[in-house]
C-alpha cells in the first residue's frame, strides 16, 4: 500500500515539474551509459533532482538514487516519506562529528547493489552568483573507492529562477537538464586534478547568458 | 444541422484535404530526396507537416466544445506563450510576486473576462490595471537594480502573449446582426489567414526567393515570398468570404490587413530573438520550434482585426 501511494506521489511529482518548467533534456550523442553510474549536476533548488530523475528514460529512472542530506529530508514526516519512499534517496549525514554512518561507503554500496546515483558535488544549494560553487570532495572519495565508475555531468538550467530559495510559489518557466559524455577517473590523478576536471567539464554544459548577443 | 456547424464541417474537410495533400508531397519529397533522412530541410517539413495535424485536430475539439473548449485552449496559448517569453527576460528575485501574480492571476482573470463577457474590463484590465500594479508589486522588494528594463519587459510579455493573444477568442463576444452563433468562424477565418500567410510565403520563398527583405532580422524571409505569400493568402482570405459576415471585397481587404501585422509582427519577435541570441522561442512544437515562434503573427493581427470587426460590423 504504501510503496503504491509512493509511485503515485512520485508520478503527480513528475507531473507538476513537466507542467510548471516544460523541462527538455539535451543528451549527449553517444546516449546515457547503460550501467550504474554516478550523475553529478549543479545544485540550486529543493528540486533539481526531481528534474533529473523525470527527464531519465525510466529503464535508468528506476535504477537512479539521489543522494541527500539526511538532516533535510528527516525532519519531518512529510519529507521522510518523499525523500525514503518515493525517490528512494541515498541519506547521509552531513555534520561530520553527528555522523553514525561512513557516507562513502553508504553510496558504494548502493552503487554495488545496482543503482545509479544522482550526487550534487557543490554540498549545498548554490544561492551566490557564482554559476558553480567549489566542489566537496566527496566525489573524489567516491571514486576512489569504485575507481571504475562513470560519471555523467549534468547541468540543470533555470530551475533556481523557478523557485529561488524561500519562495513558496514556483514560476513556470523552461528549464532545460543538459547530459555530458560519461567521464572516468584517471590513474594517479590527484584529487585537485581530478575535481578541477569535473568541474570544468560540468561548467562547459551551462549556456551562455541570454541576451548576451551572438 | 445549423448552418453554422454545417459551414464549419466543409471547412474542416477542406482544411484535411490540403493537410493530406501537403503529408502526400511531403511523403513522396521524402522518398526521392532523403530516404535515409539525410535532407534537412525536407526533415524539418515533414516534422512541421505532422504538428500541423496535432494543431488542427486540438483547434477542432476547442470549436466543438464550443465557448470554454476555444477559451481554454487559448488560456493554456497564452500561458505557455508566456512562460517562453519570461524565460528568455531579465528578472530578479524581487520580481518573484509579480511573475507569479502574472502566471497564476492576470492569465486566469483576462480570461475569465472574456467568459464573463465583461468587454469594457477585458480591454483595459492590461494595459491599465497590471500595468499599474506589477511595478508596485516588484517595487515593495526595493531592489532598484535594472528596474525599468524589468517592468518594462514583463509588461511587454504580458501584452504579447496574454492581451493580444486574448483578442482571438474575443471575436466571440462580437454581436454581429444575421450572423448570430458563427463567431467561432470568424477566429477559423482569422487562424487560417493567418497561417497561411506565412505557410505561402515560406513556400513562395523557397520556390523563387531571390531577394532577401530583411536580412538583419531573418534572413530566410525574401521579397518574392513576401509578395507571393501576402497576395495569395489575400486571395484565400477572399474566397472564404462565405463563412464570414464580409462580403468577398471585404473579406480579400481584412484578410490583406492580416497578413501585413502578421508578416510585421513575425519582423519584431525575430528582432527580440536576436537580441537575445536565440534562434527557437522554445521546443513545444515539433519542426516549428516554440509555441510563440507559430503564434507571433497571430498576436499581432489579432487585437487589429478584432477592432476593425468591432468598429464596422458589431452592434
Amino acid at each position: 500500500m504504501k510503496s503504491f501511494i509512493a509511485k503515485a506521489a512520485a508520478a503527480v511529482i513528475v507531473l507538476f515539474a513537466r507542467a510548471v518548467t516544460a523541462v527538455r533534456a539535451i543528451w549527449p550523442e553517444e546516449g546515457l551509459p547503460s550501467r550504474p553510474c554516478v550523475y553529478f549536476a549543479n545544485h540550486s533548488s529543493h528540486g533539481d533532482f526531481v528534474l533529473v530523475w523525470a527527464v531519465l528514460p525510466p529503464r535508468l529512472r528506476h535504477q537512479a538514487r539521489p543522494v541527500a542530506g539526511a538532516e533535510y529530508w528527516l525532519k519531518s514526516p512529510l519529507n521522510r516519506f518523499i525523500g525514503s519512499d518515493v525517490f528512494n534517496a541515498v541519506l547521509i549525514e552531513r555534520e561530520r562529528d553527528k555522523r553514525t554512518e561512513d557516507p562513502i561507503a553508504q553510496m558504494a554500496s548502493a552503487i554495488d547493489a545496482g543503482s545509479s546515483l544522482i550526487l550534487f558535488p557543490e554540498g549545498t544549494r548554490n544561492q551566490s552568483e557564482a554559476p558553480l560553487l567549489p566542489f566537496k570532495s566527496g566525489i573524489f572519495h567516491l571514486v576512489t573507492a569504485r575507481p571504475d565508475i562513470d560519471l555523467v555531468p549534468v547541468w540543470i538550467n533555470n530551475l533556481n529562477r523557478v523557485m529561488p530559495k524561500g519562495e513558496i510559489v514556483p514560476i513556470p518557466l523552461i528549464c532545460t537538464v543538459t547530459f555530458g559524455s560519461a567521464l572516468q577517473f584517471g590513474p594517479g590523478e590527484t584529487k585537485d586534478a581530478f575535481l578541477e576536471r569535473m568541474r570544468s567539464a560540468l561548467l562547459a554544459l551551462s549556456p551562455k547568458p541570454a541576451g548576451s548577443g551572438e | 444541422m445549423s448552418a453554422a456547424s454545417s459551414d464549419l464541417l466543409t471547412l474542416v474537410a477542406g482544411i484535411f484535404g490540403v493537410l493530406i495533400l501537403a503529408s502526400a508531397i511531403g511523403y513522396v519529397l521524402q522518398q526521392r530526396l532523403s530516404p535515409t533522412g539525410s535532407n534537412a530541410s525536407i526533415e524539418n517539413l515533414n516534422a512541421r507537416i505532422k504538428a500541423w495535424w496535432i494543431m488542427v485536430v486540438l483547434i477542432g475539439i476547442a470549436f466543438v466544445a464550443g465557448r470554454i473548449g476555444v477559451l481554454i485552449l487559448f488560456g493554456f496559448c497564452s500561458f505557455a506563450a508566456l512562460r517562453e517569453f519570461v524565460t528568455l527576460i531579465n528578472t530578479r528575485r524581487a520580481d518573484h510576486w509579480a511573475l507569479a501574480a502574472a502566471f497564476f492571476v492576470v492569465v486566469p482573470l483576462q480570461y475569465y473576462l472574456l467568459w464573463a463577457e465583461q468587454y469594457g474590463i477585458f480591454s483595459i484590465f492590461i494595459p491599465v490595471y497590471a500595468f499599474l500594479l506589477m511595478p508596485i508589486i516588484s517595487v515593495l522588494r526595493g531592489d532598484t537594480e535594472r528596474f525599468l528594463i524589468r517592468i518594462a519587459e514583463v509588461q511587454w510579455a504580458l501584452m504579447i502573449c496574454v492581451f493580444c493573444a486574448s483578442h482571438v477568442p474575443a471575436l466571440l463576444t462580437l454581436n454581429i446582426p444575421g450572423y448570430e452563433g458563427r463567431n467561432v468562424l470568424l477566429i477559423a477565418f482569422l487562424v487560417i489567414v493567418v497561417q497561411l500567410s506565412d505557410v505561402l510565403q515560406y513556400v513562395w520563398g523557397k520556390l523563387f526567393g531571390r531577394t532577401k527583405i530583411a536580412p538583419k532580422l531573418s534572413p530566410s524571409k525574401t521579397v518574392e515570398g513576401f509578395v507571393g505569400g501576402v497576395i495569395s493568402a489575400t486571395l484565400i482570405g477572399a474566397a472564404l468570404w462565405w463563412i464570414t459576415p464580409f462580403t468577398p471585397v471585404q473579406a480579400g481587404l481584412l484578410a490583406f490587413v492580416i497578413t501585413l501585422m502578421g508578416f510585421f509582427g513575425g519582423l519584431v519577435m525575430s528582432a527580440i530573438k536576436r537580441d537575445r541570441g536565440i534562434k527557437d522561442w522554445g521546443n513545444l512544437i515539433e519542426g516549428h520550434g516554440g509555441l510563440i515562434d507559430r503564434l507571433d503573427s497571430v498576436v499581432f493581427s489579432a487585437p487589429i482585426f478584432f477592432h476593425i470587426v468591432r468598429y464596422w460590423w458589431s452592434l
